[in-house]
Formats: structure tokens, sequence, C-alpha cells
């Protein structure tokens, strides 16, 4: 009897914690936004007092929500956000595709390891965007040349993440897997596929932020399609607050991606107090 | 679930990790019968680990032939499995599902291999635990889900690499009087390599000690002891004092090498530099 209520008692107390560490996080979210939303407007007040820089007082907060409707009603934001997510999804996929097989190989043969060492940091090294004369020599259109750029710059995270991740997996899995049987396609799907899935994850989520970056600069270019592009051309026609509104799609955007990033962590995978 | 068990044959069986390294053991022949509980006992760096991995197939010797009937022992089989001084869990899967990877590795049928896990988690007491978390497990009871994930394959020969040293001593003994009881109760053969005199009293028919640098079987004792044995017992008392007298005279070279007077001298010659070794 007593015992039972000991058990109730104990787990009054957890769901409590519980809920008050949510309620916690939910302060944070709603206050941090808040500051950030303080300071914008004070930017925007300070410009708009100063009769040299009244003309761009369209940057505050409140044009810019005015501004959503109409981007909203005509398409712009739609369209925007998808054309900028096919290129970022795909060339993402691209990097994924090679950045995963790419980093097991470097992972598991010391020989690979030390031959690609020195070329892959000096590719490393090279900012993305500086690739985009090859791009453009290469692809045919400046569609494929942005997705190339996208795939080259966020290839490097998903390789080292997968590399780092399989350098700490404990040998002695291999050889249990080994010892019961396991064929080498088992044991990377089996083992060696999950055992790492922490550090893709991790790796896919360093390169969507560096994709995030890539990909606006990159529509700066050429296209007439997608965020960059449509912040480009609002910044031309000096509509500041349209162009505000299109800085704030993309950070929202990135935030909402982001999340689920940590989200797919969280969910796949085993390692402790991950994510 | 009922096992079978082999006979093992070794046939001097030598080994050295590469050209330049020294041997590591040389000579070694063993043979045992279906159903029998061997224990090596030895020194540190002695070669046991060495020689286990080799009747695992997980490693090729340099010389000499390992045959259980009449299988060679090239490569690793669900016939024969070891079982490792650590766990060594799949932290991503639940109890159940590291029980069953050898299954699914085989190509099992899940309706099949969830019949044979519920059978292999019971025999080791952990039907409790079947879907928990391994991170979860205590210590002992995370070697006994390796232990279930090993029996699962129905082995004929279950190796044990010190299987129990990380443990504490109440854990420890209960897993050696489950393990002598499980294999006796299938009928499996069982090789444990252990330091802990305690370990092969309790759990082995013979016991065979390797010493020496290269490693060589010095001698040999038959543990007849009538089961359950219990530590305190006189009989296993008097047994655990004869082991222990017998791997002292092995350790200083008194006993020479099994069917091998020749190499008992080169054996004492290098005994000082050997003991130097191993501090
Ligand atoms: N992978 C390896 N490469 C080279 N030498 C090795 C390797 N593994 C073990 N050795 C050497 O072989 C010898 C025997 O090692 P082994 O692990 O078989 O000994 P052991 O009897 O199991 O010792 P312990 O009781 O400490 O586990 C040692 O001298 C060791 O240094
Ligand atoms: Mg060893």
């Amino acid at each position: 009897m007593s015992g039972g209520a000991t058990m109730s008692g104990l787990d009054f107390t957890a769901a409590g914690a519980a809920l008050k560490s949510s309620g916690r996080n939910l302060a944070n979210f709603v206050g941090g936004l808040a500051i950030l939303l303080a300071f914008w407007w004070l930017g925007a007040y300070l410009l708009a007092s100063n009769p040299q820089t009244a003309s761009f007082s369209t940057f505050g907060p409140i044009p810019t929500f005015q501004a959503f409707p109409e981007l909203w009603a005509n398409g712009k934001i739609q369209s925007a956000v998808m054309t900028s997510g096919y290129r970022l999804g795909l060339g993402l996929l691209i990097a994924i595709a090679i950045g995963i097989p790419v980093g097991i190989l470097v992972g598991r043969s010391k020989r690979f390891r030390e031959l690609s060492n020195s070329p892959f940091q000096f590719l490393r090294m090279i900012s993305p965007l500086s690739w985009t004369p090859v791009a453009l020599f290469v692809f045919a259109t400046w569609n494929q040349s942005i997705i190339f750029l996208i795939a080259v710059a966020s290839v490097w995270p998903v390789i080292y993440a997968t590399s780092a991740g399989l350098a700490k997996v404990d040998p002695a899995w291999f050889k249990v897997a080994r010892n019961l049987g396991a064929t080498p396609w088992q044991m990377l799907t089996k083992i060696i596929m999950p055992a790492i899935t922490f550090d893709v994850l991790t790796g896919i989520r360093l390169a969507l932020g560096v994709a995030w970056v890539v990909i606006i600069p990159a529509e700066f270019l050429g296209v007439t399609t997608g965020l960059g592009y449509t912040i480009q051309d609002a910044r031309e026609t000096l509509s500041y607050n349209n162009l505000t509104a299109m800085v704030l799609t993309i950070g929202i955007m990135g935030y909402i991606l982001d999340s689920l990033c940590v989200f797919l962590i969280k969910r796949y995978s085993w390692q402790r107090g991950a994510g | 679930m009922s096992i079978r068990g082999v006979n093992i044959h070794i046939d001097q069986l030598k080994h050295r990790y590469s050209a330049k390294s020294p041997l590591t053991f040389d000579g070694v022949s063993l043979q045992s019968p279906p159903g029998e509980v061997l224990a090596i006992i030895g020194r540190s760096g002695c070669g046991k680990s060495t020689l286990l991995h080799i009747l695992a197939g997980l490693l090729q010797a340099s010389g000499g032939t390992v045959r259980l009937d009449e299988e060679v022992v090239q490569k690793p089989s669900p016939h024969w499995v070891m079982m490792f001084q650590a766990p060594h869990l799949y932290p991503w899967m639940k109890v159940a599902q590291n029980v069953g990877t050898g299954l699914r590795f085989a190509g099992w049928k899940e309706a099949r291999i969830r019949e044979r896990v519920e059978e292999a988690i019971r025999l080791v007491d952990l039907e409790a635990h079947a879907d928990n978390n391994v991170q979860d497990l205590s210590g002992g009871q995370q070697q006994r889900v390796a232990l279930a994930r090993s029996l699962v394959m129905e082995p004929e020969l279950l190796l044990l690499d010190e299987p129990f040293s990380a443990l504490d001593a109440f854990t420890r003994s209960a897993l050696q009087r489950d393990v002598r009881s499980i294999a006796k109760r299938l009928g499996f053969n069982v090789v444990i390599v252990t330091h802990d005199i305690d370990e092969a009293v309790i759990m082995a028919d013979r016991a065979v000690i390797m010493a020496g640098s290269p490693g060589r079987i010095m001698t040999e004792l038959e543990v007849d002891l009538p089961d359950p044995r219990e530590r305190h017992d006189p009989a296993v008392q008097a047994m655990r004092t004869r082991l222990m007298d017998a791997f002292q005279d092995a350790a200083q070279g008194k006993s020479g090498p099994k069917g091998n007077e020749a190499a008992q001298e080169a054996i004492a010659a290098n005994e000082p530099q050997a003991a130097g070794q191993h501090g």
C-alpha cells in the first residue's frame, strides 16, 4: 500500500518536472523571439527617425508583416519556397548519396583515408560559390549549376560526420557480427548504418545549414525564380518590406528544416542524451 | 532445444601474428569428446584468446588444423559461436532483437526467430526484460543477453573467453553454474578460457594448463566432481588445490609440455625471460 503511494508520488513528481521543463522551453522560445523582434523594431525606428535613411523604414516589422498577405496571395512566397526547396532538396540528396559512402570508405579503409586526406582538405577549403564558373561551364542550365553548388558545399559535413561516426564505433561490434555469421552487406546495413545514424544525421543537419547559406547567393545569379532571386528582385524594385518578408521567410524555413533534423536525430539515434 | 555436441580435434596448432613477431603458441594438440566442458587455464599473454579466436574461425592459424567432427574450422559459423569478455550488445536494439541478431543474419522468418528467441531468453532467465533497452541492464544481465545471443544459434560448440571476469563475484558464480547446467542439459561442447582456477573447478569436466612463451599445453587434469558443485564442498576445495599446484608447476616449468619431452628443456631455458616479460 505504502509502496504504491510512493510509486504514484514519484510518478507525479516526474510528470510535474516534465511539465515544468516544457513550460520553461515555451517561455524561452517566446521570450527569445520577442527580444529579437524588439531589436528589429528598434532598428527600424532608428532608420525612420533619421531623415537620411527614412526611405528604408519599410524594413521594420510592421510593413514587413503587412507585405505577407499580398506576397502569399500572388503566390510569390509559395513558388519561391517550392523552387528553392526543390534545389536545396536535390542538392542535399546528391551530397548525402555521395557523402555517406565516401565517409564510410574514409572511416573503414586506412589506405583511402590517407590517400584522400590532402585532396579533400584542399577541396573543402574552396569557397563553394567560387565553383560557379566551373558549374556554368559543365552544366547546361543555371538551375543545374545551383544544385551542383549546393551539393559541393554540403557534401563535406556529411563525409566528415560519417567517417567520424565510424571511427567511434566499437570494433568488437564487427567481430561479434562476423562471429554470428554476418555477410559484408549485412555488416553494412544491420551494424554500420544503425551504429552511425546519429553522426550521419548530425552531419546532414550541418550540411543543411551550409546549403541554406549557399542557395541564397547562388540564386542571385542567372535564375528568375527562388528565394534568392525574389530578394534580389525586391531590392531592385525598392520594395524593402517585400525584401524583409522574404528574409523572414528564409529564416522561418531554415528554422523548420533544422527542427525537422533535430526531431529525426532524437527519433532515430540510440545515443543517450542525444539531440 | 537439444543440441548434440562434437568431437573436437586440434592438431599441432601454431600461430604467429606476423612474420616478425614471435610464435604465440606452438604444437598445441587437444581432443575433446561431445558434450565436454573444457577449461583452458594460463597466465596472461600465453595465447589463450588467440587460440579461441582460431577455434571460432575468426583468425587463421599459421599451422595445424582444427576439426569439429569432420568439418575443418576456417571461418565463423553458427555451429561454433564465441562469447567475449564484454557483452558487446548493440545499443540500438532491444534485448530480444539483440538475441535474434544471428538468426536474422541467417535469413530466418520473423515468426520462427521470435519463437527461438523467446526460448533462449527463458534459458537465461531474462523473460521480464525481453523488451528492455540493453543500456538499462546491469552488467550481469547484459552478459546473460550475450549468452542468449550465442545459445540461440544452437551451437555445437560454445567458446567462452573469460566471459565473467568483469562481473561481481556473486553474479559471476551464478552465471558459472547456469552456463554449466545449460550446457549439460542441452549437450553442446564448451571451451572456456580463464585465469580463474575457481571458475575451472566449478565449470569444467577437464582443465588443461597452458604456459610458456611460445605457449604450450603443459598438463591436464580431470575435474570429476558431481553436480551441483559448491565452492565450500571439501571435494571441490581439494580439486582446487590440485589444480593450483599443477598450475604452479607448469608456470615454473616443472611439468613438461604434454607429449613433447624435447621441448621441455627449451621451455625451461626460456622461462626466466618469459617471466620477466610478463612481470
Ligand atoms: N592482434 C594482435 N597482433 C599482434 N600480437 C597480438 C595480437 N593479439 C595478441 N597478440 C600477442 O599474442 C600474445 C597472446 O595474446 P592473447 O591475447 O592470446 O593472450 P591471452 O592468453 O588471452 O592473455 P590474457 O589472459 O591477458 O587475455 C600476446 O603476447 C599478445 O601481445
Ligand atoms: Mg585473453
